[in-house]
């Protein structure tokens, strides 16, 4: 079985390089050897539960203390046509003994619960590697359906790969025998002994997985012992089976992690807790205001079930109205956000401008997906950087703010709120589907290492009017942040109207006065421009004094794992390279241009057609190089280190 | 009389939670500093004056009212009163106004809309407002015409009307805001007109006190597009025959008084199709006559009554307050469940959330 042996290059993925590291063998008897890292993936229609299959593995092997990063891939149809190739779930993971980057270019075994699921996934996999299927999805119909004239599992086709033929529905069938359910609903439960089976073959803990199937059906019991049982019979299956002679055991990344309490989180769970804990940490009311968008719902999903912290969710009647009554609520002194993705952020743009004009915190979380239009809702993509930076009439800048990973959502989430309650500015998260629903290990922060967000809201006049009275102008600025007083209604003597039409300096009035509008729109840019955010990194371990890297690479937002994952086999083969990722995209930090003049050759990978060099070239007059994907799936780190290397050697 | 009038107990509590205010008010606290900026002869003057005039009576403090406006001549409103006001945009103050007003139950908030804004752009908002019944109150000035772009036809123009935008006249059927508000589930609907004063004021009294989304339809005239679009309505002679002026509890009768002191005119339920009709009560008897109960459970009378107006000459137009009932207040609801949660879980304490219940501990 060399299959599961860690080759050179994709060991070049660790910060710890290790190999296949002892064999031994297992006390029931069969072989047990050690991996460093292992991808799985499963595959199989969109009602198989293939989701669901790989939370639960993830959850058993974060509880193990692997490092993991997930890359879940399911169709927009929430019940495509069974056994078509469009209607292929899959889910795939990552998991190691050593911090890793990326859910993996190429899966080392493949679950594929049916014909259409091994047809889908099969190019994706390397060969060598191990595939597991139910044979018994491979009869004549399920099998035409996708294009099969033979069965791959006769006509030798499959013969490069290592291949587990498996009944899993008649054996789960058989399982299931004395509890007296219908054949239909027995066959549900063939996801759970296929993560048995896979639980065994890589010695994962089994008690949270069956204490989540006795929670998760805790109103109907039998249904539950019945998930139990096919789970527990997969794992007999692998112990006793001949066909499964070897079992992995891939150690816990300790030394990959601080000491810390971790959990596993997805994306969008982190930015959601991200917005919790900005709210706390301001001691202002969380108002959401939003309109169900995949991949952004689960957000509000998540933010709705948190009513005890005085969270308030607001499912509106489109995305205009979720970003309308944010707007409202950040008058009335919430921390308001509105939460969509690319499509909604369309509709959106009016208020947007709106509240630049208005000057009030507000948080605008776009999690990208393929567009344009309604594009591909499932996949991901980088391409609304632009749409955040411009996408409104006039000159209504924004502040952008981009988490790289999937836990990284949470801290991107408190300092976008950061900017916004700061500088009374709407602020732009940009996440994208592969963070929403990729996860990773998170160390869980102390609430007292979070930052204090609190705000001054204005309780008194501002100002000297020439009679000598006292007055409250809503637009006379702080001098250092240029940002404008927040009076909320309430406050005695602070009554005042705010509006979109250009208004006077310092009162607020309405002015159409030529000079003064010039004046607003170069002030509410030198407002952005101004926001003050930490300088940029770079990470060459060959700078020791000018002998560095002369390539450097750029990135911004997801496409860190990628990148990094790249960059470490680029110097694995003992190249030369720089690299830098972007939080901030607007303002950038004040010393990027520096860093880019540094080298000779920037190269930016993004999912996107070259947005963010087109920023850069535009801003630094530099020969910014993009390297571009827009397949709805996140870069290959292989791919990205031929290019990096090319470009190297160019 | 066959029907039964809905009792309906008073809610002082609609604005409970508003603060009073500590001295007492006059028209002049409500006068911002800003030269108003309306056409001469506007209708919206009218409007503003009996609003600035009415709020004192309410006795809240004032800077716990907010007005909130899309765009259009009358969404300039909130910036002639001294309180706390967002001019925003087209279409979408409802949606503004329920953020706000169902993040803060302690504001008195104010929606001030028009025909174009309301009813066109910004349809949608305003039907989930009535649905939801937020604590808004919403003003619409419907002078059937857009203004501020200078002259086109508005979703309540009669149909055929030459605009600037329509010369051959305008093809499409006209909305009935009354009509769309009752369809949309409002539970507080009136209409009035900005030359009443004292009626306008009355039907504002009214919307204050009404707990959840209240609609005010106010007839408005636009003197430089559409002057004298409501004529009828006005003029002491033609309102006889064209106005309808709706009291709860009392029987539906307008025209020219008859012997027993109320109009000639009378609205009954026709036997045969169920739906209503005029007659002349010295023909037909005031037996029949409807009496108004705006605190109906069911929407259908009044959405008849509004039917009764002729789109083109306005004729049997009803004004007054044809909606009024009760129904569970959003913002009070969406509050409640945050105590409820409170209540069941404990306050939400964060250390406890991120922690969550999967974790592993990684000793150095």
């Amino acid at each position: 079985m060399t299959s599961q042996v860690s080759s050179p290059a994709e060991q070049a993925d660790a910060a710890l390089v290790g190999g296949q590291r002892s064999s031994g063998s297992g006390g029931e008897g069969k072989e047990v050897r050690r991996l460093d890292r292992v991808i799985i993936r499963f595959a199989g229609d969109s009602g198989d539960g293939m989701q669901l299959t790989g939370d639960r593995f993830t959850s058993e092997t974060a509880s193990f203390g692997n490092d993991l990063s997930t890359l879940p891939n399911f169709p927009a149809e929430i019940r495509a046509p069974a056994g078509t190739l469009p209607g292929v779930s899959s889910f795939q993971l990552h998991f190691a003994d050593h911090d890793i980057l990326t859910p993996g270019d190429a899966p080392n075994v493949l679950v594929a619960m049916n014909p259409a699921a091994l047809k889908a996934n099969l190019p994706d996999v390397p060969r060598g590697a191990e595939i597991i299927v139910n044979t018994d999805e491979f009869t004549k119909r399920p099998m035409a359906k996708v294009g099969y004239a033979t069965s791959p599992l006769e006509d030798g086709s499959l013969s490069a790969y290592n291949v587990h033929p498996v009944p899993l529905t008649t054996l789960t069938i058989e399982a299931l025998k004395d509890f007296g359910l219908s054949r239909k609903e027995a066959e549900r439960s063939k996801n759970m002994f296929a993560l048995g089976l896979l639980s065994w073959m890589y010695h994962r803990p089994t008690e949270g997985t069956e204490k989540f199937l006795r929670d998760k059906f805790a109103k109907k019991p039998d249904i539950a012992e019945a998930n139990v049982t096919a789970f527990r019979a997969g794992w007999n299956f692998g112990e006793t089976t001949e066909d499964f002679a070897v079992s992995y055991e891939v150690a816990p990344a300790t030394k990959a992690f601080p000491t810390g309490t971790y959990r596993n989180i997805s994306g969008n769970l982190a930015l959601s807790y991200g917005l919790v804990a900005a709210s706390r940490q301001a001691d202002l009311p969380l108002y959401l205001g939003s309109y169900p968008i995949t991949p952004a719902s689960d957000i509000l999903h998540e933010l709705s079930k948190h009513k005890n912290f005085g969270v308030r969710t607001f499912q509106a009647e489109d995305e205009i109205a979720g970003i309308g009554a944010a707007l409202g609520a950040a008058f009335g002194g919430s921390l308001a956000v509105t939460t969509t993705s690319g499509p909604g952020v369309a509709l959106k743009s009016e208020t947007i401008g709106l509240a630049v004009s208005l000057e009030l915190p507000l948080l605008i979380v776009d999690i990208q997906r393929g567009g344009p239009s309604t594009g591909l809702p499932t996949k991901t993509e980088q391409a609304d950087l632009l749409q955040a930076m411009y996408g409104r009439n006039g000159e209504a800048p924004v502040p952008i703010v981009a988490p790289r990973t999937p836990a990284d959502c949470f801290d991107a989430a408190l300092e976008a709120a950061r900017i916004a309650l700061t500088y009374r500015t709407p602020v732009f998260l940009l996440s994208d589907g592969y963070l929403a629903n990729g996860s990773e290990p998170w160390r869980i922060p102390e609430v007292a290492e979070l930052p204090d967000l609190r705000v001054q809201f204005a309780s008194g006049p501002n100002h000297v009017a020439v009679d000598g009275t006292e007055v409250f102008w809503p637009y006379k600025r702080d001098e250092h942040t240029l940002a404008r007083p927040w009076a909320v209604p309430g406050t005695p003597g602070l009554e005042h109207r705010i509006g979109g039409i250009e208004k006077q300096d310092g009162t607020g009035n309405i002015s159409y006065d030529p000079a003064n509008h010039d004046f607003m729109v170069r002030t509410r840019q030198a407002k952005v421009d101004g926001i003050e955010v930490p300088d940029i990194e770079v990470d060459d371990p060959t700078d020791d004094g000018g002998r560095g890297a002369g390539t450097l690479v750029l990135g911004w937002g997801s496409t860190y794992g990628p990148i990094t994952a790249a960059v470490r086999r680029v110097r694995g083969a003992g190249e030369r390279i720089a690299q830098a990722h972007l939080r901030h995209l607007n303002p950038f930090p004040r010393n990027l241009g520096e860093v880019l003049a540094r080298y000779d050759k920037v190269i930016v990978p993004e999912m996107n057609l070259g947005q963010l060099a087109t920023l850069l070239r535009a801003r630094y007059l530099v020969d910014a190089r993009s390297h571009t994907q827009v397949s709805g799936m996140p870069f290959k780190a292989e791919q990205l280190a031929e290019v990096f290397k090319e470009a190297i050697n160019d | 009389m066959t029907e039964t009038i809905s009792e309906r107990a008073s809610h002082p509590e609609a604005l409970s939670l508003v603060p009073k205010a500590e001295a007492r008010q006059s028209m002049k606290d409500f006068k911002s500093d800003q030269e108003v900026r309306w056409c001469p002869g506007c209708g919206d003057y009218a409007v503003l004056a009996a609003v600035q005039g009415f709020m004192p009576e309410l006795g809240l403090a004032k800077e716990n009212i907010v007005f909130v406006s899309g765009i259009g001549c009358s969404s300039r409103f909130p910036y002639y009163m001294n309180t706390y006001g967002m001019h925003s945009i087209h279409g979408r103050a409802p949606a503004i106004a329920t953020g706000l007003a169902s993040s803060r139950r302690d504001l008195s908030v104010w929606v001030v809309t028009g025909d174009g804004d309301a009813l066109s752009i910004g349809g949608n908002h305003l039907i989930h407002a009535l649905r939801r019944n937020v604590n808004l109150k919403i003003l619409l000035f419907n002078n059937r015409i857009y203004g501020l772009t200078k002259g086109q036809y508005s979703p309540t123009s009669e149909v055929g009307k030459i605009t600037k935008s329509t010369p051959m006249g305008s093809l499409d059927a006209p909305f009935n805001p009354v009509s769309l508000a009752l369809g949309a589930e409002a539970t507080f609907v009136a209409r009035t007109v900005d030359s009443d004063r004292k009626h306008l004021t009355s039907v504002l009294r009214a919307a204050a006190d009404h707990p959840g989304t209240a609609l005010v339809e106010i007839y408005q005239n636009c003197n430089i597009f559409n002057d004298g679009a409501f004529e009828v309505l006005k003029d002491k002679e033609q309102a006889q025959e064209a106005v309808i002026r709706l009291e709860h509890g009392q029987p539906i009768r307008f025209g020219a008084p008859a012997e027993d002191g109320l109009g000639v005119k009378g609205v009954v339920r026709d036997p045969a199709t169920g739906d209503l009709k005029v007659i002349d009560v010295r023909e037909e008897g005031a037996d029949g006559v409807l009496v108004h109960d705006a605190h109906s459970p069911s929407p259908t009378t009044a959405f008849a009554l509004s039917r009764l107006a002729d789109p083109d000459t306005l004729h049997h137009t009803p004004i007054g307050v044809l909606r009024n009932v009760d129904r569970p207040v959003y913002d009070t609801l969406m509050a409640d469940q945050l105590d409820t949660a409170v209540e069941q879980k404990g306050k939400g304490d964060l250390s406890t959330l991120l922690t969550g219940t999967d974790t592993w501990t990684v000793v150095g």
